[in-house]
């Protein structure tokens, strides 16, 4: 019999936060990973919300490409409020 | 609970010397290193070993308590201590799961705490004999794994940093419940005194060797330390520990068990006598007294649940498969 699949796990702390990520657990199925997920990562009322999603599921960008990766959004400074020079008089913009 | 001085990893890699200027820069630099990145085949091998060896640590640290969970002396304790026994399953598993982003899974780390290729930390290999026992472990154990854990919290390797911050928020009601056990057998009858002062003399060295080998033996030390996974050195962190503890026994009205223990005013902190390291070597290897308990309570464990982990990836299987045909 294989291993028992690998969830990560996200969290959200109360509601008008983002779900975040805490970790990971092992379970057959969605349902046990959930009740895992409880007792492993929410002792302390971390949590008014929980997220489990099967690891094999998530594609991830390789940190050795990074910078190709990324390398669109280091040059376009024009992007940032502050490349725009508006006079003081204008007041708050 | 706890960590120990690394035992036995192997941190020889075979990358180019650019390569591995390259990934000291971002040591340096205090860069944190997430598990895709690319790092020295050692970096990883040492964080392997020591995440696992942490984390079996936790999970064998269950059992020496869990042996007085139904012999606690009152509702409020027995609901304490299984919170904290709780508490030492989830550190391993937040460690277990801090380790399997290296690319190592978690059957294997369980084989290898079984089959005794993995090591664990030896204060778990003495008995507990007496509820003052469960007082100690509490204080001096978690107190010293508190000490070995906090530098752990800026490691760097983010995954365990951030195990870590989770293991030392909650770290500090197992101390405090410990101490305040001990502190209610000292203010008790004569008998319990004495049940506190015998927990201490035994609890004592052996928590001082949490910290894993002197500095001059330690083989591992330099590079942990020049990777930034150790900040500071065994005997630093004993030194600390000792420092700190020793008031803390003398409110407690007890004597730690060192003739040759004296405040040193010139180092602003405690001298101490000769640790007994034939003793630690003996322990680490398997001779202590609990070693071979420890091991069989695991194997037991894992060889009784094997049919609870089958039959549940049956029943997943099962109903995945009854899934596909409703959807066909």
């Amino acid at each position: 019999m294989g291993e028992t699949p690998l969830w990560e796990v996200f969290i959200r702390p109360r509601n008008g936060l983002a779900h975040k990520h805490v970790g990971s657990l092992h379970g057959a199925d969605a349902e046990l990973a959930l009740s895992a997920a409880r007792d492993v990562y929410t002792r302390r009322g971390e949590g008014g919300s929980i997220w489990v999603v099967p690891s094999a599921a998530i594609t991830a960008s390789d940190p050795a490409h990074a910078d190709e990766m990324f390398d669109p959004t280091a040059d376009k400074i024009y992007r940032h409020p502050t490349f725009y020079d508006i006079p003081d008089d204008v007041g708050h913009m | 609970m706890y960590s120990q001085g690394l035992i036995g990893a192997d941190g020889r890699s075979e990358e180019t010397p650019e390569f591995l200027a390259a990934f000291q820069a971002r040591i340096d630099a205090e860069e944190k290193i997430e598990p895709k990145d690319a790092m020295p085949e050692g970096y990883r091998r040492t964080l392997i070993r020591q995440i696992g060896q942490h984390a079996h640590s936790e999970i064998v640290g269950m059992l020496p308590e869990g042996n007085w969970i139904t012999r606690a002396p009152s509702l409020k304790r027995k609901a304490a201590l299984l919170a904290k026994v709780q508490d030492e399953g989830g550190h391993g598993l937040y460690l277990y799961s801090a380790a399997e982003t290296l690319g190592v899974t978690r059957d294997e780390m369980t084989e290898e705490l079984l089959d005794g290729r993995a090591k664990y930390s030896s204060i778990f290999n003495y008995p507990t004999l007496s509820w003052a026992d469960i007082g100690c472990i509490g204080w001096l154990v978690d107190g010293a794994a508190i000490m070995n854990q906090i530098p752990l919290c800026r490691c760097s390797f983010g995954p365990y940093a951030r195990a870590m911050i989770r293991v030392c928020k909650e770290e500090s009601f197992h101390q405090r419940q410990g101490y305040e056990i001990m502190l209610t057998l000292t203010r008790g009858t004569e008998a319990q005194k004495e049940m506190a002062q015998d927990a201490l003399d035994r609890w004592w060295w052996p928590s001082l060797m949490m910290f894993g080998p002197s500095d001059a033996d330690s083989q591992h030390s330099d590079q942990s330390m020049a990777w930034k996974i150790k900040r500071f050195t065994n005997d630093e962190l004993r030194q600390k520990f000792i420092d700190a503890t020793v008031p803390q026994a003398e409110y407690l009205g007890l004597k730690v068990p060192d003739p040759e223990l004296a405040w040193n005013a010139e180092k602003n902190g405690y001298d101490h006598g000769p640790i007994d390291w034939d003793e630690f070597w003996r322990v680490v290897k398997g001779g202590g007294p609990m070693n071979r308990e420890r091991i069989a309570a695991r194997r037991k464990a894992w060889e009784e649940g094997a049919w609870v982990r089958e039959a549940a990836l049956a029943h997943a299987e099962k109903r995945a498969a009854r899934t596909a045909v409703a959807a066909e």
